[in-house]
């Protein structure tokens, strides 16, 4: 059996990894149930919103004010980085692509990422950027003597409320429910009059956002460096293939499996890490091979 | 020796070319083509998938083990023959791609993709990890022998310079020739639909099971190549970036046929000598934007240029036509 205090770390770290991974792969499951778009420049996205929360924490703590007016820093961070990306590449590369094969949707997606992996070191360098005050001002408490930041339960707390968010605005809204509808068949959905080509460009701002606030998130508590984009996606990618691709249910659920799957090995056997969130998704897609929370799917003949 | 078509020809050709090139051009050059040889044989792997409709982000992984293959017979035993460590690297490739091929033939498209890229990155994961093997470092490869002929200093780089041309030709030869087998036009009717594949009795699964395991040992084929070239091997290698970079050039050079890849590994390298000098920071952004340009306007790769009868489908419609019109209606 595990020592008592391993389990309580793995417990702890494994919903801190879960709430970090939740918000940064959510943005890419409900782009891709809405538009079928695997976006891999969703990685981009992470490290636009990682970099500019970062910076503009550096810059304004210089400033010598109070450290808790960066809490609003991060999600305005998230916002403007997320509103201008997802916007120009919506408007200006991916709304000409429409109707393309899926696939190719990856190589265009993929293309757009590689330029945002270079504006991103074009804006900020390439040295690595560290903004640790917010993640330190509510100082930390001990769960059976291991000390824990406060922000960590605030990050667990934001991804549970943003789900929740999620959940009700797709359920119990007049938009999140004409969204289904464009979800489940789009030719039709256009035919009512609903405005598809509205929505699309909503919800890829929507979900650009979402990846730029979970790097935004993170950033206080990582060193942020070139690389993060590509690093955060293949962990998405497993996120949301477990979950079932387009599922934010499935989102939660694929975060929860694989953040306590990395929690354990790193407190068990820590060179296993990458490995042990891959054995997990090979395991969940031998029994159910896409995913727990699939779409369905029609047979095209 | 009658059956050689143009393709072939143009190979056996060019395997003369190929080697006086790198007796005659300068030294840095020579390092270029000879290192290009290697990758291309993975973006031939690429390629001979996405004829399939697969498209693999994840060939890094058969790249990596063929590499390691070799390196790993270097470190562990000692060996450095060239021979064997080409069939050692497609042992490896052959008998990994078997058995994750179950797995994988069950997915098409963007699972494919997906399911691909996590079991590289899952190759990535443990060697990075393993300190024996020099984790993120890895590690260096001896220097080549031939059948117990260990060539001297100054000539060891021209030798195993030709000894990986012939390889390669081989190597490319042979899937133009699967291509036009049947089992090669499976495959594309794969890619256009597979439930009508089903219904004439064919299985499915299986042909995808085997494509990807003759793309997979292609790729274990250019690993070991590539690592005896570098002299050097590092779990980069099997990263989905190093993957992305195969489809890319995939992409970029076409699918039309198989000489067009290993043009477009050369050509690309040769462009990222030039475009990392020019500007060092925004390589890749050249690289997507080229990627976005060709996938609009040049959706069948640079090749379709070159091509008289601009790639497959075009030839596939000629060949439909000629077919269906009376004998010398075509002009």
């Amino acid at each position: 059996m595990l020592p008592m205090l391993t389990a309580i770390a793995i417990i702890v770290d494994g919903l801190g990894f879960s709430a970090w991974l939740f918000l940064s792969s959510v943005g890419l499951t409900l782009i891709y149930g809405v538009m079928r778009i695997l976006n891999i420049a969703h990685g981009g996205f992470y490290a636009l919103g990682a970099y500019s929360a970062a910076w503009s924490i550096g810059l304004y703590s210089q400033t010598g004010s109070t450290i808790a007016l960066t809490f609003l820093l991060i999600p305005v961070a998230a916002l403007v980085a997320g509103v201008v990306s997802g916007l120009l590449i919506e408007r200006g590369i991916l709304r000409f692509m429409y109707g393309k094969d899926e696939i190719l949707m990856v190589l265009v997606t993929y293309a757009i990422f590689l330029v945002l992996e270079d504006v991103t070191k074009l804006i900020w360098g390439t040295d690595s950027y560290v903004a640790y005050q917010p993640a330190f001002y509510f100082g930390s408490i001990d769960v059976l003597g291991i000390p824990y930041t406060v922000y960590r339960f605030i990050v667990i707390g934001v991804a549970a409320v943003v789900g929740a968010a999620l959940w009700w605005a797709l359920n119990y809204t007049r938009s999140g429910k004409l969204l289904m509808v464009v979800i489940e068949d789009r030719e039709v959905s256009a035919s009512l009059g609903i405005n598809v080509t509205l929505f699309f460009t909503v919800t890829f701002v929507v979900g650009a956002v979402l990846g730029a606030f979970g790097g935004a998130v993170a950033a206080p508590e990582i060193s942020v460096t070139p690389g993060i984009g590509a690093e955060i996606i293949v962990l998405a990618f497993a996120v949301i293939v477990i979950g079932g691709m387009g599922s934010v249910g499935g989102a939660m659920i694929g975060a929860i499996i694989v953040g306590f799957a990395r929690a354990f090995s790193v407190h068990v056997y820590p060179p296993a890490e990458l490995f042990s969130i891959y054995l997990v998704m090979a395991v969940v897609l031998a029994f159910r091979p896409y995913g727990l929370f699939a779409l369905a799917e029609g047979r095209k003949i | 020796m009658n059956n050689l078509d143009r393709t072939e020809l143009g190979f056996i050709a060019a395997l003369p070319l190929l080697i006086a090139c790198g007796l005659l051009l300068p030294q840095w050059i020579v390092n270029y083509i000879h290192v290009s040889l290697g990758t291309g044989l993975v973006a031939l792997g690429v390629m001979v998938q996405m004829r399939a409709g697969l498209v693999s982000f994840g060939q890094g992984l058969y790249f990596c083990i063929g590499g390691y293959a070799a390196g790993l017979a270097g470190r562990l035993w000692g060996l450095s023959d060239f021979f064997l460590l080409i069939a050692l690297g497609i042992a490896a490739g052959l008998v990994v791609s078997f058995l994750l091929g179950f797995l994988l033939r069950r997915y098409r498209r963007i699972f494919y993709a997906m399911l691909s890229l996590a079991v590289s990155m899952i190759l990535f994961g443990l060697l990075s990890s393993s300190e024996e093997l020099g984790s993120t470092d890895g590690f260096n490869l001896p220097a080549t022998s031939y059948l117990g002929w260990l060539p001297g200093q100054s000539v060891s780089g021209d030798v195993l310079y030709v000894a990986t041309c012939i390889p390669t030709v081989i190597c490319a030869i042979l899937l133009h020739r699967f291509l036009r087998s049947p089992m090669g036009y499976v495959g594309e009717a794969l890619r256009e639909n597979e439930i009508r594949i089903e219904y004439l009795g064919m299985s499915a699964r299986k042909a995808v099971h085997i494509i990807y395991v003759i793309a997979a040992v292609v790729s274990s084929i250019g690993g070991v190549l590539w690592a005896m070239a570098l002299g050097h091997i590092d779990p980069e290698m099997t990263n989905w970036v190093t993957s992305a970079q195969f489809v890319f050039i995939a992409i970029l050079s076409g699918i039309g046929n198989v000489a067009a890849p290993l043009f477009g590994t050369l050509l690309l390298e040769f462009i990222r000598v030039y475009a990392v000098e020019i500007a060092p920071d925004s390589w890749h952004i050249i690289v997507g934007s080229v990627m976005l340009l060709i996938i609009v306007f040049l959706p069948r790769g640079l090749w379709s240029l070159v091509s008289s009868n601009n790639g497959l489908k075009n030839k596939f419609t000629h060949r439909v036509k000629a077919a269906s019109e009376p004998e010398g209606a075509r002009s």
